[in-house]
């Protein structure tokens, strides 16, 4: 019975632990998550502290979840069970999953051009909105970035020509740097290959530590939070989901690392390492965007 | 990969054996029967909802539910209804049929359609045990708008997002399989063109699904972060707006409507054909009517807020182009029409449901006409018409279309035909039920009476009072359904593997019962076979 299938064959895999392992860690993650945040908040005081530590063993049951399930896959394709089409059906799940991070992240987008053009200026009193800003705020100046909010808090904004820059470059030139070791991947150049991915993954941690640089010269000289309104809302909701994807990526890559230095992989079988790289494109275009929107203009 | 084999599972506990199945199994068949299972019982915890409610409306004044938690069950109703009934039934639906109607041995990632399913019900328990929370169960009603949901929601909202987080998870998931399943998995010769509808209509949910559900994920993602982490996306006084929840919502909304019937679409048109003994008629034109109605349902959300506020320019945009759903929609009813016309009909139960479903969707449909009309739209908005509107296109819609499926395939699924007499008495009651219920709240809708609320003014009583009976008789009805699945399951009349005589599809060349892996080669679709 272990042998099911001969590849060409669609592979049905027998039951499985992983999935339903997958299920009871989000709900762990998601019910410790709720009471965590209750029983930290003065705004609900909840009594009992085990939220804290739910959340963390169910983010930990995830991350078991995923290597065990990853594994059995991997396992799976080194022993020859992934045929044509099912290596299609893994290509197809991964560019779908990746459409709907487009749409995750387009709400965000949204949310920062609707402030911008229009509940900002609406509130400034723009188009027939007059009364709202004079029975209101009427002291409310509209700016972008918003340097003052209608509820009078301050703060000021980020620039793009400094650290932010620098990480575009950064960025960008890891998505090159990856191409490269994949180029290297394709013509069996093992040592090359193992470089250019090792650099991507520098890279990709140089720029998440210069995020890290950048939130605190926000949090200390700028007087940015995500309490500072919509500018700040926004700033840190995009930049920090951005920046999470970018912490999922870096660790994709450095699974990758690790099996490359493994021996996995040959010049035409090597769909985890695309798979990975689709994703960091997909987290540079992102940043392409965010860089446009919401430090430049 | 062995550990689970079949000849393992002998062995051990009777009882463990069971969870073991259920638990891990990556069988389609399988997990399209939990997740109808799942289904029914929360279409039933919701519909009891729904009871209480109309206990409450049967007579003007407070009698039975105080406001408080009128609003808390008027919100788990909606919730559970659209999230955890219509939803996971198509889901169940195109687990069980979408692998055999295009010759495939399974879903394409089968391990993800039981992560799938499983995250179901833990995000169910989450959202079910609001109610028994200190300050009460979310009380905004299902959109959840903001304020109500971010400044003045209850302690549980906090549950209630994380449970949608997980929900959002399931479906995307789900969706993902689905499509990638229909693009990859189809027998050789099953062009795009030559898929029963009931997989296109499919196709193009999950595509739905895939776009807005991440949108969803968002909308509460933000609503959290309001609540708890001071960012001001809905707040005035940080430069955010509370009409930009609404539009971020009804983003996801109004395509999340077309994914609560589009599917019962597809299955009218597997079973009119059947017992109208002739082929669909105007299939291309079904299959871009689908896509057309997909489309424009990206652009017509703002037809939910008229009365917020919005440009007139936007207004007049949405009013046409939600008017121009018309046009596909009223493809599919005359086609609908065109393949009963002078077909050797038969009235079985399956028929009858998808009869009722054509009539009395297409009465939803036109009260939506009368609410796209933005200066009509003004006096109806948030009104009983509203409420009728969309019960007649979900419950005749999705609900009659749910039960056509269960009623048409269960001979497929478990072996046996069901009672066609107890099947009819279903039908007939259910419809003069449903019509019992919602008709008259068309009346008390365009009298003005305000939806969302436990009491109401002395001249909408006499109405209330029928759509209370006729809910009450609604209810039971179900319980008839039940019944008649349970007993069509446990036993009755062999179906044969044709089971009716005018089906087509692949379906219909395997056995019944289906055997638990079928198509493990894929069947050849020759050039002449057309749907």
């Amino acid at each position: 019975m272990s042998q099911i299938n001969e590849t060409p064959r669609y592979y049905v895999p027998h039951s499985s632990i992983w999935p339903i392992a997958g299920s009871i860690a989000l709900f762990l993650t998601a019910f410790g998550a709720a009471n965590f945040i209750h029983q930290s908040t003065d705004k609900v005081a909840a009594e009992g502290n085990f939220g804290g530590p739910i959340f963390f063993i169910g983010l930990a049951s995830i991350i078991f979840m995923m290597f065990g399930w990853f594994g059995t896959v991997i396992r799976e394709s080194l022993d020859g069970m992934v045929s044509e089409q099912l290596d299609r059906s893994y290509r197809m799940g991964m560019t779908w999953f990746i459409i709907s991070e487009v749409m995750f992240f387009t709400v965000f987008f949204g949310a920062l051009f609707y402030a911008r053009a229009i509940s900002v200026p609406w509130l400034a009193g723009a188009g027939n909105n007059l009364q709202t800003h004079l029975l209101l705020w009427p002291d409310f100046a509209e700016t972008w970035p918003l340097f003052r909010t209608p509820g009078g808090t301050m703060n000021e904004s980020m620039g793009p020509w400094g650290l932010p820059f620098i990480n575009t470059i950064i960025l960008v030139s890891s998505s090159i740097t990856l191409t490269f070791a994949h180029w290297a991947l394709k013509k069996s150049k093992r040592v090359a290959l193992g470089l250019w991915l090792s650099l991507t993954v520098v890279l990709g941690s140089v720029f998440l530590c210069l995020q890290v640089v950048e939130y605190m010269h926000a949090f200390d000289e700028l007087g940015l939070s995500l309490g500072s309104g919509i500018y700040g809302s926004t700033f840190f909701m995009l930049t920090g989901f951005h920046g999470l994807h970018v912490t999922l990526g870096t660790i994709m890559l450095i699974v990758m690392l690790l099996r490359v230095f493994r021996g996995h992989f040959t010049a035409d079988k090597h769909f985890a390492f695309e798979a990975t790289s689709w994703y960091w494109h997909f987290v540079d275009v992102v940043w392409v965007f965010l860089f446009t929107f919401v430090y430049w203009f | 990969m062995d550990t689970h084999s079949e000849s393992n599972s002998k062995t051990r506990h009777p009882l463990l054996a069971f969870a073991a199945r259920w638990l891990l199994t990556t069988n389609h068949k399988e997990i399209g029967t939990l997740y109808l299972c799942l289904s029914f019982l929360l279409f039933f915890i919701a519909g009891s909802m729904a009871m209480f409610m109309r206990l409450e409306l049967f007579e003007p004044g407070i009698q039975f539910v105080d406001p408080l938690h009128y609003n808390q069950i008027l919100t788990l109703h909606g919730l559970i209804m659209v999230f955890g009934a219509v939803m996971p039934a198509f889901v169940g639906l195109a687990n069980w049929l979408i692998p055999m109607m295009i010759g495939a041995p399974d879903m394409a990632l089968p391990r993800l359609n039981n992560f799938s399913f499983w995250i179901l019900p833990f995000a169910f328990a989450l959202l079910l045990s609001t109610l028994f929370m200190e300050g009460g169960a979310p009380n905004f009603g299902w959109t959840f708008y903001a304020p109500l949901s971010t400044t003045y929601g209850p302690p549980s909202t906090d549950f209630f997002i994380l449970g949608v987080h997980m929900m959002g998870i399931s479906s995307i998931l789900g969706a993902i399989n689905i499509i990638v399943t229909i693009v990859n998995m189809r027998a050789p010769g099953m062009t795009y063109m030559k898929m029963p509808m009931f997989v296109w209509t499919w196709l193009i949910t999950a595509f739905l699904l895939i776009m807005v559900m991440p949108v969803l994920a968002g909308v509460v993602t933000m609503m959290l972060t309001d609540r708890h982490f001071g960012t001001s996306f809905f707040e005035a006084a940080g430069g955010g707006d509370p009409v930009l929840f609404q539009h971020i919502f009804w983003f996801f909304g109004h395509p999340e409507v077309y994914i609560m019937i589009l599917p019962g679409f597809g299955i009218a048109s597997q079973i009119i054909p059947t017992f109208a003994r002739k082929k669909l008629f105007g299939y291309h034109s079904m299959v871009y009517a689908t896509l057309a109605i997909a489309v424009l349902s990206f652009v017509v959300w703002g037809h939910h807020m008229f009365t917020t506020g919005m440009p007139l320019f936007a207004q007049l945009f949405i009013m046409y182009a939600t008017m121009l759903i018309a046009v596909p929609t009223g493809v599919k009813v005359f086609n609908w029409v065109a393949t009963m016309w002078r077909g050797s009909m038969t009235f079985e139960t399956p028929m009858l449901f998808a009869i009722g479903f054509v009539m009395m969707f297409t009465i939803g449909g036109f009260s939506g006409l009368m609410l796209a009309l933005v200066p009509a739209d003004f006096q109806y908005h948030d009104t009983y018409f509203v409420v009728a509107h969309f019960h007649y296109v979900l419950y005749p819609g999705a609900i009659f279309g749910t039960m056509a499926a269960v009623y048409y395939w269960l001979p497929k699924w478990c072996g046996h035909m069901y009672d066609e007499r107890l099947g009819k008495i279903h039908f007939w009651v259910a419809t003069f039920a449903v019509n019992l219920t919602f008709f008259p709240m068309h009346f008390t809708g365009l009298a003005g009476m305000p939806r969302r609320i436990p009491d109401y003014s002395l001249q909408f009583a006499d109405f209330n009072m029928v759509s209370s009976i006729g809910a009450g008789l609604l209810g039971l009805t179900q319980i008839l359904f039940l019944y008649i699945v349970v007993k069509t399951i446990r036993g009755g009349e062999k179906a044969t593997a044709q089971v009716w005589e005018g089906a087509e599809g692949l379906e219909w060349t395997i056995p019944s019962p289906a055997p638990l892996h079928t198509f493990a080669t894929p069947p050849v679709i020759a050039d002449g076979d057309h749907p």
